[in-house]
C-alpha cells in the first residue's frame, strides 16, 4: 500500500488541457449522479407519473363534459385530452426539471453540497453537470408518457420522437438553468414552497397547457408571452397534433415557428445558465 | 517544508471577528490539532485552509499553494472530512466514492484499485453495495475519511471527526487515521474540543475566540501549568517523607493519611520511590495536569463554561448568519 500512494499534486503539473479535462469529467460524474439518483427514487418515478395521468383523465375528461361546446368552437375536432397531451408532457417536463434543480438546495441542506464545491473543478462546471443531468431526468420523465400516445391516436414516428425528444431537452435545459438559479439564492425548502406558488405554478397555467393561447384578455397574453414554458408547449403541441392546434405563439402579426420557439429557449437557456454560474462562483 | 503556513490569518462576519490575526506552521507528517470550544474560530480557519471562505487579511499557504490564489491547486492536494455528513446518502458507499475520484481527477484505471484499497483501511469494503443511508454514524464518519484519502491528499483536514460518535468507534476511528499518517506520511490537521483527542497530536494549537493562546506539543503545554503530583500512603509515613526528602530532594507534605509531593515526571518517579523507600508503599496515586487544565490557566475557564458564554454564542451563531459562511 505504501509504495503505490503518490501525493496528489496541484495545477502546476497540470496543463490548462488537463484542466479541461478534468472539468469534463466533473460535469460528467455530477450527471451521472442525476441519473443514478433518478433510478433509485421509485417513489419520485410513480408520483411524477401519477400526476400527469391524473391531469390527463380527471381534467381532461372533466373539462370535457362541463364545456363541451366551448371547447368544440376551439378545438375543431380534437378531443380535449388530446388537446392537453403535449401540455403534460410539458408539465412533467417543467417539474421534474425545476424539481432537479432545487434539489440543490437539499444537497446544502444535508452537506452533501460541500462535497462538490470543494472539488477541484470550476463552480461553472458544477452548474453545467446539474443542468445536464436535470434536463436528462426532465426529458426521460417526459419520453415515458410518450407511451400513451396510441391510447389517445397520436401517432408517433421515429422522426417525430427524436425531434420531440430533443424539445424535452431544451425546454428542461432553460428550466432546470431557472432552478439552480433559484437554489442558489434560496436557503431554505420553505422558500421553496413560495417559489413554487408564485413562480411555478403560474408558468405552468400561462404556458398555454390547459388552454389555447388565442383569444384571451390582452393582460394575459402579454404575460404568456413571457412564459418561458410557452415556447416548449406550442412546438411539441405542433409535432404531436399538427399546426392547426398549435398556430405559433404571435409577436405582432407574426406566428413563430419551431425554429424560433428553439431559438428563444436556447437564449433563456443561456442567460440563465451564465447568471447561475455567477450566483454560484461567489458562493463560498 | 512546511504543510501549512499561516501568518496573520483574520476572518470578519460584519462586526464579529472569527479569526484573529492568528499565525502558524505544520510540518510536513505532522498531527496538528486546533483545540478550543465551540465558537472559537476553529471551523473558520479550516474553512479558509480549505478555500471555502476567502480570508479578510493576512494569507495562508497549503501544501506550498496560496488559499485564496491557487484554489484548484490547494484543492487538489487536500483531503476533508467535514464537521457535518457530506455524503449522498442516496448512493452507495462504492458510488460516493466513484463520485469523488471523477470529481478529484483520479486517473480512471486507478479508480477500482483505489477505491478497494481506501475501503479496505476503513473496514467498509463488504459494505461497499450499501445504501449510504443505512450505515451507522461510525460508518459514515469512515467512509467519510476513506473518501477523504482517496485522491492521496498531502494534507488531510478533519474537522471535528469523532463528534457524535461513541468512544469505542471514536478510538477506533484514530487507530485508522493515525495508521493512515503513519504509512503515507501526510499532514493531518485537526480540530477537536475533546481534550483526550487532542492528545492524539503532535502539537496542538489551542484557540479560544479567535486567537491562539498557545501552541506547544500537548506534554510542554502541560508542564506550563505545573508538575505532576505524586502523593502515596506508606506504612510509616513520617520515614518515607524524612527518606524521601533525604534521597530525592524533594518537600512533602502531610495530607489526611498521605504524602503528597510535586516531581517533574510522575511516570518515572514513581517506581523509583517505591522501589528505594525503606518502608512498604500501600497505594500510589498520581496527577498529571490535563489539558483541561491547560485551558482554564490559558483562559481562566474552563472548556465547557466557555461554550456555554454567550459571546462564543454569538461567534457560532454569526458564522452561521453571513451567507454560506458555515
Amino acid at each position: 500500500m505504501t509504495a503505490t500512494y503518490t501525493p496528489a499534486t496541484g495545477l502546476p503539473t497540470r496543463g490548462r488541457r488537463a484542466s479541461l479535462e478534468a472539468n469534463a469529467r466533473g460535469v460528467y460524474i455530477i450527471w451521472y449522479r442525476e441519473l443514478m439518483r433518478y433510478r433509485r427514487d421509485r417513489a419520485r418515478l410513480i408520483s411524477s407519473l401519477g400526476q400527469p395521468l391524473l391531469f390527463l383523465i380527471v381534467f381532461g375528461s372533466g373539462l370535457t363534459a362541463s364545456l363541451g361546446g366551448g371547447l368544440k368552437d376551439q378545438l375543431g375536432n380534437v378531443s380535449y385530452v388530446r388537446f392537453l397531451f403535449p401540455g403534460i408532457i410539458a408539465m412533467a417536463v417543467l417539474f421534474t426539471a425545476v424539481f432537479s434543480a432545487i434539489s440543490i438546495v437539499w444537497d446544502r441542506e444535508f452537506g452533501f453540497l460541500r462535497e462538490v464545491l470543494v472539488a477541484p473543478i470550476s463552480r461553472a462546471s458544477v452548474v453545467l453537470g446539474k443542468a445536464v443531468g436535470g434536463s436528462t431526468v426532465a426529458m426521460l420523465q417526459g419520453a415515458i408518457l410518450l407511451v400513451l400516445a396510441p391510447v389517445l391516436g397520436v401517432t408517433l414516428g421515429p422522426l417525430i420522437v427524436l425531434k420531440l425528444l430533443g424539445l424535452m431537452f431544451l425546454t428542461a435545459f432553460a428550466l432546470t438553468s431557472l432552478g439552480i438559479l433559484i437554489a442558489a439564492r434560496l436557503q431554505s425548502m420553505e422558500a421553496f414552497q413560495m417559489i413554487m406558488n408564485f413562480l411555478i405554478m403560474p408558468m405552468f397555467f400561462l404556458s398555454g397547457a390547459f388552454f389555447p393561447l388565442r383569444s384571451l384578455p390582452a393582460w394575459m397574453s402579454v404575460i404568456t408571452r413571457l412564459d418561458p414554458v410557452a415556447y416548449g408547449v406550442d412546438p411539441m403541441r405542433r409535432l404531436l397534433l399538427g399546426a392547426d392546434l398549435a398556430p405559433g405563439i404571435r409577436i405582432g402579426n407574426h406566428h413563430l415557428g419551431t425554429a424560433e420557439d428553439c431559438l428563444i429557449l436556447a437564449v433563456f437557456a443561456a442567460v440563465m445558465m451564465l447568471l447561475a454560474m455567477r450566483a454560484f462562483e461567489s458562493q463560498e | 517544508m512546511s504543510s501549512i503556513e499561516v501568518v496573520g490569518l483574520t476572518k470578519r462576519f460584519g462586526p464579529l471577528t472569527a479569526v484573529d490575526d492568528v499565525s502558524f506552521q505544520v510540518e510536513e507528517g505532522e498531527v496538528f490539532g486546533f483545540l478550543g470550544p465551540n465558537g472559537a474560530g476553529k471551523t473558520t480557519t479550516i474553512n479558509i485552509l480549505c478555500t471555502l471562505l476567502r480570508p479578510t487579511a493576512g494569507s495562508a499557504r497549503v501544501a506550498g499553494y496560496d488559499v485564496a490564489s491557487q484554489k484548484d491547486a490547494v484543492r487538489q492536494s487536500i483531503g476533508l472530512v467535514f464537521q457535518d455528513p457530506s455524503l449522498d446518502d442516496r448512493l452507495t458507499a462504492y458510488e460516493n466514492m466513484r463520485f469523488h475520484a471523477h470529481l478529484y481527477n483520479v486517473p480512471g484505471k486507478e479508480h477500482a484499485r483505489r477505491i478497494e484499497e481506501t475501503l479496505r483501511v476503513v473496514d467498509l469494503w463488504d459494505r461497499r453495495n450499501g445504501i449510504v443511508r443505512t450505515f451507522s454514524g461510525g460508518m459514515r464518519r469512515r467512509l467519510e475519511i476513506a473518501r477523504g484519502m482517496l485522491h492521496y491528499p498531502r494534507v488531510l483536514f478533519l474537522d471535528e471527526p469523532t463528534i457524535g460518535l461513541d468512544p469505542q468507534t471514536r478510538e477506533n476511528l484514530w487507530d485508522y487515521i493515525l495508521e493512515l499518517q503513519r504509512t503515507h506520511n501526510i499532514t493531518i490537521f485537526m480540530t477537536t474540543h475533546y481534550m483526550e483527542e487532542a492528545e492524539h497530536c503532535n502539537r496542538i494549537g489551542i484557540i479560544d475566540q479567535g486567537k491562539v493562546v498557545a501552541l506547544d506539543t500537548p506534554d510542554a503545554l502541560k508542564r506550563m501549568v505545573g508538575a505532576d503530583i505524586v502523593s502515596i500512603r506508606t506504612e510509616d509515613n513520617e520515614r518515607a517523607a524524612r527518606e524521601i526528602r533525604e534521597r530525592f530532594g524533594l518537600e512533602t507534605q502531610q495530607e489526611d493519611s498521605r504524602i503528597r509531593m510535586e516531581v517533574a515526571d510522575g511516570a518515572e518517579f514513581i517506581p523509583k520511590v517505591v522501589c528505594e523507600l525503606g518502608v512498604a508503599v500501600l497505594s500510589v496515586d498520581l496527577h498529571r495536569p490535563t489539558l483541561d487544565d491547560v485551558f482554564l490557566k490559558l483562559t481562566g475557564r474552563a472548556i465547557r463554561e466557555a461554550e456555554a458564554d454567550p459571546l462564543s454564542f454569538m461567534r457560532l451563531h454569526g458564522r452561521l448568519w453571513g451567507r454560506g459562511g458555515r
